[in-house]
């Protein structure tokens, strides 16, 4: 598999490229155009969050393989202040910012796998993986 | 331009030509509910075809959009969500709670004819 795509999140114009670039990732793997855009809502997501709420962070874009299949691979980092209540921000609905509150969840609902790892203070990694059916 | 803005007859029609970034979409956003007063324009569309994702943050702004057209005295369509948009969309729990949508630009012209006529019916105009 090649070295995993990087995109740094600064400005809202990054958004756009991360998912961008997730999507291109998508299709190489040989994820229909429908699942493609679904990873593609997905990162747009998770680098808003990171843009939003750490103000800057990185999207890493990875290929992956497990046994026989195929994925990809979307780990979102920051080093902001981190999430104070994981478990409220994963439902739907709940937001901070005054926003619909469905980034986290519905990037969630959107992938097949999707971890949380924030501390308060140090920032947060999100990590999700879609495999191709 | 990334959306530019057409006025034909009472309408104002915004192409969406490429992906928005925030900051874009705002911006097509604010343009639109001054173009109606502008323009006294009866309807707006949003052609949504060339828009990559439709994630949380473009579904509420434009639901903000239609909602605040709405308060101007105009209505809101928005046409040509891909199947593959509106597939993420439900799975994200996205809805377009307060605006109409249209398979394409006619049927949206189509829709806003009929709203017309049926405003100026009751109106008695």
């Amino acid at each position: 598999m090649d070295a995993d795509r990087r995109v740094s999140i600064r400005t809202d114009r990054d958004i756009v490229e991360a998912r961008q670039q997730g999507r291109i990732l998508a299709l190489e793997i040989g994820f229909s155009p429908g699942d493609a855009t679904v990873i593609s809502a997905a990162i747009s997501e998770i680098a808003r969050n990171i843009f939003q709420y750490a103000g800057q962070g990185e999207i890493s874009l990875l290929g992956v393989e497990r046994g026989e299949r195929q994925g990809v691979q979307v780990v979102g980092t920051d080093h902001g202040p981190g999430i104070r209540d994981l478990h409220k921000c994963m439902m739907d609905g709940y937001s901070t910012s005054g926003s619909l509150g469905l980034g986290l969840p519905g990037a969630k609902r959107l992938m097949d796998e999707f971890e949380v790892d924030s501390r308060l203070g140090f920032g947060t990694t999100i990590t999700m993986r879609k495999w191709r059916r | 331009m990334k959306a530019p803005v057409l006025k034909q007859g009472n309408y104002l029609i915004a192409s969406i030509q490429a992906a928005l970034s925030d900051a874009d979409l705002t911006q097509l956003c604010e343009a639109l509910i001054t173009d109606v007063g502008r323009y006294r324009s009866r309807g707006v569309i949003v052609d949504v075809t060339a828009l990559d994702v439709m994630d949380s943050f473009s579904s509420r702004t434009i639901n903000q959009l239609a909602h605040m057209v709405k308060l101007r005295g105009a209505e809101t369509v928005i046409v040509g969500i891909q199947p593959e948009v509106a597939f993420a969309m439900v799975q994200l729990g996205l809805t377009l709670t307060s605006v109409t949508t249209a398979l394409d630009l006619e049927e949206g012209l189509g829709y806003l004819d009929r709203w017309q006529q049926r405003r100026s019916v009751r109106n008695g105009r």
